[in-house]
């Protein structure tokens, strides 16, 4: 009751704002800025801040009524918590009333917040990885999602093993979600291309020694071994691989695409390689390719003002743009911006160019994957 | 497998097992003066390697950065017996228990809003590539902690059995009240206790952090284990909680190398609960953990 009495306040104070500005664009988005994926979630939050202060810089979103509405981005915490993600995505719909959802950071919440936000109709674009998050796409009508999926992102690393004759394989993954949905991509791509996978180990992200599992990797003689995991356990095991002397070309996953992971593992990094975004050596791209502009112009921005650039503020970056697209075409219209994210072709983002459709709500291609090695502590496209 | 592959589980295991052995030797310096288990000895280690890499990362000098660690470890240590063990020593061990482990939560909180969720590197006290011993590979770090453990083992047994304080310690814990009568200040005994396991603690974290890295949440899995290492010698002894840590890190490295790496966090605990199952039916020569 006590709310009805500031209502005549509010509006009192409505009244003397400037008649130009529109009514705001509300969009919500669920991050994991603390706990085990604040690594991926920070650079999201932040990215996504720095492009609502850009478009609110230059007056906001030009909605569909040819006037510009600023862009409010409520930006909650999940914690890298499944049931804190859920609450999160209800209060961003029953109080805030967004029109449309960014994120969350990681598979698991992001699967989480699937019924609610399904049920009460809302888009969201994911900034998480698997790919059960947007399949079966028929069943997944307001979900899409901007990070490759495991299947791509392997497909592109098997693809290279096989080019370089590379036939006997060793695998060594961290035994949660992101290990074990790798291993299965792994499994899938590696017996379509017919190569042979001699060991299959596990470690724990907090381990802190992945000696042993490496020593039957070693005995199983492969002749290249693939790390799915993420530092610091990542880097560990690089450390291991170093100090064991083993000498066969050392994979690792996208997994370790920050500078953290060089800085970690030292000089036990070189040589190292794995599939990745194009973001990290965007300045090493052919001058055709389009994303080549867009890349280092995000990289630029972003380094200016939170440090060294990483694949998943790109995540970030691509959902907030898809979702301002969508609001361009179809204004504060949770059933319109949805048709229009479905219908969105050619963008150019920074995870690859998407093309979404009725049956692909992720939209890329082997294209939005490149091989990156480690090369004096500073990563380099591989040929 | 042939023989470098077992070398090589058996000297992986005895490095990640003199790990738990100094971590384990935090919990029986406050197990045997005050009967208490201090389940945030794990988040001293954390503050340990956090601190020295803080420090070195600043350019700090390696011996100057490594007592400034065990200082942070040391107050800490007695920062918790008084603010929450004190209060409560009128109440059970169990009680106090819990309190650490409301402690360990609230430090580990601590050194999120100070560090951060990412992990930080600390250079090798001594560079080089590492040991090769009969084809098992040691780093060179791993001589550290080894000799860490012995040090830390020799010095707290020449305290307890060759000096005067040392015997007053052992006197608290047999009968906390009879040393009262006699006129030694229990008090003062069991903050100099968690003064010493804190700053064992900040030790074992120093000497382990260019391993393991520095994480604001690496004690939580490591105080377990070093806990598991204490109880399997005994929870008082620290010639117990040595022999505990480098078992439990041998048959850790065995169970990952020789069965399967699937498990290899579970065999801590599944020892653990074999041994008392064991003690409980009395198959144990030595006594596992005593009641308060």
């Amino acid at each position: 009751m006590r709310r009805l009495l500031f209502l005549p306040l509010a509006l009192l104070l409505a009244a003397t704002l400037p008649a130009a500005a529109s009514e705001p664009y509300t969009v919500g988005a669920i991050f994991s800025i603390t706990g085990p994926g604040s690594s991926l979630g920070i650079p999201e939050r932040d990215t996504a801040r720095m492009l609502e202060a850009e478009i609110n810089a230059r007056g906001g979103v030009k909605g569909p009524d040819g006037r510009l509405h600023p862009l409010k981005l409520v930006i909650y915490d999940d914690a890298s918590d499944e049931t804190k993600a859920v609450l999160a995505a209800k209060k961003l719909i029953d109080e805030d009333r967004v029109i449309a959802i960014v994120g969350t950071t990681l598979s698991g919440t992001s699967l989480a917040i699937l019924d609610t936000t399904q049920r009460a109709e809302v888009p969201v674009v994911s900034c998480a990885a698997a790919a059960k998050i947007v399949e079966p796409a028929a069943e997944r009508k307001w979900v899409f999602k901007t990070p490759q999926s495991d299947a791509l992102i392997v497909g592109v690393l098997v693809d290279h093993l096989k080019a370089r004759g590379l036939v006997r394989v060793a695998w060594a993954g961290v035994d949660y979600a992101f290990g074990q949905l790798g291993w299965l991509a792994f499994e899938k791509a590696t017996q379509a291309a017919g190569l042979t996978v001699v060991a299959n180990e596990k470690f724990a992200q907090k381990d802190i020694d992945i000696t042993p599992q490496l020593t039957r990797i070693k005995a199983a003689a492969p002749q290249a071994v693939v790390v799915w995991s993420i530092p610091p356990s990542a880097s560990i095991a690089t450390r291991n691989y170093a100090d064991l002397g083993l000498k066969m070309p050392h994979f690792q996953s996208h997994g370790v695409g920050n500078k953290r992971y060089i800085e970690l593992a030292g000089p036990a990094a070189n040589g190292v390689s794995f599939p990745a975004g194009k973001l990290l050596v965007a300045e090493q791209l052919d001058d055709r390719d389009v994303q080549k502009p867009v890349l280092i112009a995000y990289a630029r921005d972003f380094e200016a003002k939170y440090g060294s650039r990483n694949t998943f503020g790109g995540h970030a970056w691509d959902a907030v743009k898809l979702v301002v697209r969508a609001l361009e075409t179809a204004g504060p219209d949770r059933a319109g911006v949805r048709t229009a994210l479905e219908s969105t072709k050619g963008f150019v983002g920074i995870t690859g160019v998407f093309d979404f459709s009725p049956t692909d709500h992720n939209g890329l291609d082997r294209r939005a994957v490149v091989m990156v090695q480690v090369v004096d502590g500073q990563w380099r496209l591989a040929k | 497998m042939g023989p470098a592959e077992l070398g090589q589980y058996l000297a992986s295991g005895v490095v990640v097992g003199g790990i738990y052995s100094l971590i384990g030797l935090g919990f029986v310096i406050v197990f045997g003066v005050t009967r208490i288990v201090n389940f945030a000895q794990g988040e001293f280690v954390a503050l340990g390697a956090l601190v020295l890499a803080t420090l070195s990362a600043r350019g700090v000098g390696l011996p100057l950065a490594f007592t400034g660690a065990v200082a942070a470890g040391v107050a800490a240590g007695m920062l918790l017996e008084r603010v929450a063990v004190r209060p409560l020593r009128a109440m059970p061990s169990l009680a106090i228990l819990i309190v650490t482990i409301g402690a360990s939560i609230a430090l580990r909180g601590g050194a999120l809003l100070v560090w951060g969720t990412d992990p930080f590197a600390v250079p090798a006290f001594w560079a080089g590539p590492p040991l090769v011993l009969g084809g098992a590979v040691i780093v060179r770090q791993g001589l550290w902690v080894l000799g860490a453990a012995a040090c830390v083992f020799a010095l707290l047994w020449a305290f307890f059995t060759r000096t005067y304080a040392g015997a007053a310690f052992r006197a608290c814990a047999a009968n906390a009240r009879g040393a009262r009568l006699c006129g030694m200040r229990v008090d003062r005994m069991r903050l100099a206790a968690f003064a010493l396991a804190g700053g064992l603690g900040a030790v074992a974290g120093a000497v382990i952090a260019p391993i393991t890295y520095a994480t604001y949440d690496m004690g939580l899995m490591l105080g377990l284990k070093g806990f598991v290492a204490a109880v399997i010698g005994g929870l008082v002894s620290p010639a117990g909680a040595i022999a505990g840590g480098v078992a439990l890190g041998v048959v850790e490295a065995l169970a990952a190398g020789l069965v399967s790496s699937a498990y290899k966090d579970a065999v801590a605990f599944v020892v653990l609960i074999a041994l008392c199952l064991a003690q409980a039916a009395g198959w144990v020569p030595w006594r596992v953990a005593e009641e308060g």
